[in-house]
């Protein structure tokens, strides 16, 4: 482990962050009501797949952070220097955004907590973080609610969501073919109302 | 006082009860029991065919003993979904009969909006987040924006039916819930089983069928332990995190598998651990009864929410944040 102060970013339900100089490191907590066996063996899975997301998504071409380290169900890696996007947020940026969210949804992976905190403008890249709640998938429910929530979050916080959200979806139909369907289907689940 | 006579009868339970603002006035309840196996849905409902005009006439009878008439009653509600179809429109008919010959309104109630508010009544709780689990229906919900929005829910079978399925399977009766939970109570041995949380939602067909398999290794005993620390573990997971999404402080229980200790136990921890509140009425108010019908009716009466009797089909698939919650104000 290296040594250096610790800086507590996020203590969470699930998981506990530390800024440690230019590393972060993520542990899961352990939960008192789950029998210890069943809740090791979670935290392990669910460190394992995160990580192993994290270096899928970057193979595809999507920012994300270098990992250094995974033990137990912990991982180490790099921290990223840069604004969250709900700083900085732009039309051109919620372009580029579409591109790199087209992008991971190509490889087949959705990162199921898309908010303006999760997403780094560093001045010149775009970067995502926190691959969480993230899994494996490319069916259209899995895509379209991925969009919903962060629609979402640009609804509830930045007046001109309209055009950010369109800039949004020019970029994402020019990484994934099927941008149209899925987009169609991110209408369907706001009619729902269920994820609200 | 408002008087309200609400009738319930979406699976196997047929129960009909009278409430006031502040009580339950009287409730009548007459249970199908299978010979063998589960619930047949036809079974069930003529089972309820054949009992409504006992139950009610019970209930009459129960009502005549407290100098109640039938004429004293302002409003019939039912349960209009979701359910099984058949049960569903067996009651509705005894429903809307009761309506025209009283000459009085028709109220139609979400059978899980019932559950959330029957607990609300019967606790402290004011604004939870509620673990709904019975045998049909597994959800996890919370008010928001004039609506019980479902925050994760089952994407397949209820946890009850996941349970029941694998009592049959080991040769236990049903209801298997209670009988699980007594094997379980010997053993401290825990067997991987699969844990299903997709996001906010759970999954336990696949859970069901995996304890059914792990019989050939293990013993009864093990496998009721490990199914039951498995599955409630899904359910409390997905319970906390409606509480950090939402910023609520409370936690509610019901639906009939909230009967289980060690459910209660574990919500019980993860509150403790999180400083929220954790509530669970009395027995009777969490399992499918006529009182929470009858009670949500009343709520839905006053704030007149009622609907003709042509209007009053009922919805199988009838989804808690499809109703409008009218009768609360934010």
């Amino acid at each position: 482990m290296a040594e250096g102060v610790n800086e507590m970013i996020r203590d969470g339900a699930e998981a506990k962050v530390i800024r440690r100089n230019n590393r972060l490191v993520k542990s899961r907590v352990p939960k008192r009501y789950r029998v210890r066996e069943l809740d090791e063996r979670i935290r392990r899975e669910r460190t394992r797949a995160e990580a192993r997301l994290i270096s899928e998504a970057r193979r595809a071409g999507v920012a994300t952070p270098v990992i250094y380290d995974i033990y137990n169900s912990t991982i180490e890696m790099d921290y990223i220097e840069g604004k969250p996007l709900k700083y900085v947020i732009s039309e051109d940026l919620c372009e580029i955004l579409g591109e790199l969210v087209g992008r991971l949804h190509a490889a087949g992976i959705i990162h199921g907590d898309l908010t303006t905190s999760n997403i780094i403008w560093d001045g010149n890249k775009m970067w995502l973080i926190d691959f969480g709640l993230a899994f494996s998938a490319g069916d259209l429910e899995s895509r379209g609610v991925d969009i919903h929530v962060l629609f979402q979050t640009l609804e509830s916080s930045h007046p001109n969501h309209e055009v950010l959200i369109d800039a949004f979806c020019r970029g994402y139909r020019l990484t994934l073919s099927s941008a149209d369907e899925v987009l169609d289907r991110v209408i369907e689940i706001e009619k729902r109302g269920r994820y609200a | 006082m408002t008087l309200v006579l609400g009738i319930e009868g979406t699976a196997w339970n047929l129960s009909a009860a009278v409430v006031n603002e502040d009580e339950v006035v009287c409730e009548v309840t007459h249970t199908y029991k299978p010979a063998t196996g589960g619930i047949h849905p036809r079974e069930a409902a003529q089972h309820h065919a054949q009992f409504a005009s006992w139950v009610i006439s019970n209930l009459f009878d129960e009502m005549a003993e407290k100098n109640i008439s039938p004429n004293d009653i302002d409003a019939i509600s039912f349960s209009q979904g979701p359910g099984l179809g058949a049960c569903l429109r067996t009651v509705a008919t005894a429903a809307r009969a009761l309506s025209l010959s009283l000459e009085i309104p028709l109220v139609g109630v979400n059978h899980c909006v019932a559950h959330v508010e029957i607990g609300r009544w019967k606790t402290p709780a004011k604004d939870p987040v509620v673990l709904y689990a019975s045998g049909a229906n597994t959800q996890v919900l919370a008010y928001r924006r004039g609506k019980y929005r479902v925050f994760g829910e089952t994407l397949d079978i209820g946890i009850g039916n996941a349970l029941d399925k694998f009592a049959r399977s080991a040769g236990l009766s049903h209801p298997g819930g209670p009988q699980i939970e007594m094997y379980a109570k010997d053993s401290m041995n825990y067997v991987n089983l699969p844990y299903v949380v997709k996001g906010m939602d759970f999954s336990f067909s696949g859970l069901s069928t995996a304890a059914t398999d792990a019989l050939q290794k293990h013993t009864l005993e093990d496998v009721c332990y490990s199914l039951q620390e498995n599955a409630f573990a899904m359910l409390v997971e997905v319970t906390e995190r409606a509480l950090a999404h939402t910023g609520k402080t409370e936690v509610l229980l019901g639906g009939g598998v909230g009967a289980n200790m060690r459910l209660r136990e574990m919500l019980d921890i993860m509150c403790d651990d999180r400083g929220a509140s954790f509530y669970v009425p009395e027995k009777r108010f969490m399992g499918d009864n006529g009182a929470m019908i009858a009670w949500l009716g009343l709520l839905m009466y006053k704030a007149g929410d009622t609907i003709e009797v042509e209007d009053s089909h009922v919805n199988p698939n009838y989804r808690p944040d499809m109703v409008d919650v009218t009768w609360l104000k934010e």
